[in-house]
C-alpha cells in the first residue's frame, strides 16, 4: 500500500513535469531540454527558501517564478539570438547546473524540520482524525503525513490541470496552439509566433519548477543531480498518455498526461519491487521511448498501405 | 490603397548565387481593384507579394497601405490589415485543430486575444452560418480536425478565413495552383464572388493566363524584378490569352538577344562582360 500511495503522490508530482512537457514539446513542437535543469532549479530555489524560513507557499511559487525565467531565457535565446532549438535549451540547462550549485551552496539540502506543503492538510487531516498517526484506506494504515502529501499533490494539480485546460480554450490558447503547429498561420492572423514560443516556453518551465518544488519537499531535500533524465520520463509520460486518450482535445491530453505520469510510476514500482536494478531505471525508460517513438512509424507505414490514411509530416 | 515605390530586394548579395529580385518596382493598386501578377518563374511575383505581406523586409522602397506606412511593420503586426492565402492549401490553416478552432482565429485577426473563451454556440453558430455560404457542406463537421479535408476544402475556408474581417488587402499567392482542377475552378469561381462582393482590393499572382484573363480588373506582368506590362481600364478588356502568350514570347526572345550580345558582340568590342 505504502508503494501505491508513494507511485501516485510521485505521478501526480510529475504529471505537472508532464504537463509542463506537452506544452513545449507537444503544442509548441518545440525540443526543450531545459527541463532536466529547471526541476532542480524548481528544487533548490523552494529547499533553500524554506531553509530560511520563508512560508512553503512563497517558496514554492518562487521556484515557479524561477522556472518560468530559465524557461524564457530559453526561448530568448533562440528567438532573438537565433541559436538553434536543442542548443539553445543545452545552453540553458548547463548554464543552470552551475546556478542551482550556486542557489544551494552545496549539491545537496537536506529538508529537515522544515514546514512543507502538506502541513497544512495534515493538521486537518489529523483533526478530523483525531490526532491518529495513520488513517485506515481500505484495510491497510497508512500514514497520516504520507496520506497528507498525497492529498495536497492532488489538489494541486487537478487545479492547475483545469486551468490550464480553460487556457487552452481562450482566444489566447488557440493561438498558441496554432502557432506552434503552423508558425505560418499564426502570423498570417497576426500573432507574433516567437513570443508566443517564449510565453509558452515560460508556462511550460514554470510547471516543470513547480513539480521540482514539490519533489524537493515530498523527498526531503533537494539535489543538483536530481534532473537528470527527467525529460525523458516526462516524455515516456506524454507518450503512454497518447496512447490513453488520443490528442484531439487540449483536455483530452491533459487529462492523458497526467493518467500517463502516473501509470508510467505505477509501471518503475512493480518494476522495482521484481527486481529491477534502479541503477538500470533509465536505461529501460530510454529504450522504453525509443519503441513508443519507433514502433508507431513502423505500424503507422503498415497501417498506412492498409487503411490509405492521411499522414502529416 | 496599396502604393508600392522603387522596391529593390537582393538575395544572397555578393555571392554567387545573388538573385535580383525585385528591381525598383512601383505600383499603385486603388480601392477595391482586383489586380493579377503573371509572370516567367523567377520573375519576382512572389517576391513582390511577400514584400506587401512583411515575410522579408526590402533593400530599398516604401509600401504604403490604407494610408498607413508599413514598411517597417513585421509580418504579424501588417496582418491587421491584410488577407493572406497561400499557394500550399496546407499552409493557411492548423491541419489538428478543428475547423472551428481555426476559423475563430480568425474573427480576431490582428486584435488583441485575451482570456475569454473561444468558442461558445452561440459562436459556433455564427461560424456555421458563414461556412453554409460556401456551400461544401463543413457546417456540420465543425468539431472535425481541419487536416481530414480535401486541399480545395482547406483552401476555400483559408479565403473565408482571410476575408472573414475585411482586409485593407487581399493577397492571394498562386492559390490555386496545387489544387486538381476541379477544385481550382471552385476556389476561382469563390475568390471573385467574395473579392465583388465585398469590393476587396486584391493582389493575385498566377500562373494561370485563363484565371488571369478571367478574374481580374487589371493584370500586371513582371520580369527579371521589374513591372514589364500593366494592361488597365481599356486596354485590359481587350486582353486574350493570346495576347499574354505573344508578351511572353517578346520578352524570352528578347532575353535570348541579351544573352547572344553579352557573350559574342560585347567581347569584340572590348566592353566588358555584364556578369562580371
Amino acid at each position: 500500500m505504502t508503494l501505491i500511495i508513494g507511485a501516485f503522490t510521485i505521478g501526480f508530482i510529475l504529471s505537472l513535469l508532464a504537463l509542463g512537457m506537452l506544452i513545449s514539446f507537444r503544442i509548441q513542437r518545440y525540443c526543450d531540454i531545459t527541463v532536466d535543469g529547471s526541476i532542480t532549479l524548481g528544487a533548490a530555489t523552494t529547499a533553500v527558501l524554506l531553509v530560511h524560513g520563508w512560508p512553503p507557499w512563497a517558496a514554492t511559487l518562487a521556484a515557479c517564478v524561477a522556472g518560468a525565467l530559465a524557461g524564457t531565457t530559453t526561448g530568448l535565446l533562440h528567438t532573438k539570438f537565433r541559436v538553434q532549438e536543442l542548443l539553445a535549451g543545452i545552453l540553458t540547462m548547463t548554464a543552470l547546473y552551475s546556478i542551482n550549485l550556486r542557489v544551494m551552496g552545496r549539491s545537496n539540502v537536506p529538508l529537515l524540520d522544515v514546514p512543507t506543503l502538506a502541513d497544512g492538510p495534515e493538521r486537518l487531516l489529523r483533526h478530523l482524525t483525531g490526532g491518529a498517526e495513520s488513517v485506515n484506506v481500505a484495510g491497510w494504515a497508512v500514514p497520516t503525513r504520507d496520506l497528507a502529501m498525497l492529498l495536497t499533490v492532488f489538489v494541486a494539480v487537478a487545479c492547475i490541470a483545469l486551468v490550464l485546460r480553460c487556457f487552452l480554450l481562450t482566444h489566447l490558447g488557440t493561438i498558441i496552439r496554432a502557432s506552434g503547429e503552423n508558425p505560418q498561420m499564426a502570423r498570417a492572423q497576426g500573432a507574433d509566433d516567437k513570443r508566443m514560443l517564449v510565453f509558452g516556453l515560460a508556462v511550460s518551465n514554470g510547471l516543470v519548477a513547480l513539480a521540482g518544488a514539490m519533489l524537493a519537499q515530498y523527498q526531503g531535500f533537494a539535489d543538483v543531480q536530481m534532473g537528470i533524465g527527467m525529460m525523458v520520463w516526462g516524455l515516456a509520460s506524454i507518450i503512454i498518455g497518447e496512447a490513453l486518450t488520443g490528442k484531439c482535445s487540449p483536455g483530452l491530453a491533459i487529462a492523458g498526461a497526467i493518467m500517463g505520469t502516473i501509470l508510467f510510476r505505477l509501471l518503475i514500482a512493480i518494476a522495482l519491487r521484481w527486481g529491477l536494478d534502479p541503477n538500470d531505471l533509465k536505461l529501460v525508460t530510454a529504450a522504453f521511448v525509443f519503441a513508443a517513438l519507433v514502433l508507431p512509424q513502423w505500424f503507422g507505414s503498415f497501417g498506412r498501405r492498409i487503411l490509405g490514411g492521411r499522414h502529416h509530416a | 490603397m496599396l502604393e508600392v515605390r522603387s522596391l529593390s530586394k537582393t538575395f544572397f548579395p555578393g555571392t554567387p548565387n545573388e538573385v535580383r529580385a525585385l528591381c525598383d518596382v512601383g505600383l499603385t493598386l486603388a480601392d477595391g481593384c482586383f489586380a493579377a501578377i503573371i509572370g516567367t518563374n523567377g520573375s519576382g511575383k512572389s517576391t513582390l507579394l511577400n514584400a506587401v505581406a512583411g515575410t522579408f523586409q526590402p533593400d530599398a522602397g516604401t509600401l504604403s497601405l490604407a494610408g498607413h506606412a508599413i514598411t517597417g511593420w513585421p509580418e504579424h503586426r501588417r496582418a491587421s490589415l491584410v488577407g493572406r492565402v497561400f499557394q500550399n492549401p496546407f499552409a493557411g490553416t492548423a491541419a489538428e485543430m478543428s475547423i472551428a478552432e481555426n476559423i475563430v482565429l480568425a474573427t480576431r485577426r490582428g486584435q488583441p486575444r485575451g482570456l475569454g473563451f473561444a468558442l461558445s454556440r452561440q459562436v459556433r453558430n455564427e461560424l456555421a452560418d458563414r461556412i453554409r455560404t460556401l456551400k461544401m457542406g463543413l457546417e456540420d463537421r465543425l468539431e472535425n480536425p481541419i487536416g481530414t479535408l480535401s486541399g480545395g476544402q482547406r483552401q476555400a475556408l483559408t479565403l473565408l478565413m482571410a476575408t472573414w474581417l475585411r482586409p485593407k488587402l487581399l493577397l492571394l499567392d498562386e492559390h490555386t495552383a496545387a489544387l486538381d482542377p476541379k477544385s481550382a475552378a471552385q476556389v476561382a469561381v469563390l475568390t471573385k464572388e467574395i473579392v465583388t462582393r465585398e469590393k476587396l482590393t486584391t493582389l493575385m499572382v498566377t500562373h494561370s493566363m485563363q484565371q488571369a484573363v478571367q478574374l481580374p480588373d487589371r493584370i500586371i506582368m513582371m520580369h527579371r524584378g521589374r513591372i514589364v506590362e500593366d494592361y488597365e481600364g481599356e486596354r485590359r478588356s481587350r486582353v486574350r490569352t493570346d495576347d499574354l502568350m505573344h508578351a511572353f514570347d517578346r520578352m524570352r526572345r528578347r532575353d535570348l538577344f541579351d544573352a547572344t550580345v553579352a557573350s559574342t558582340i560585347l567581347p569584340q568590342l572590348g566592353a566588358p562582360h555584364p556578369c562580371q
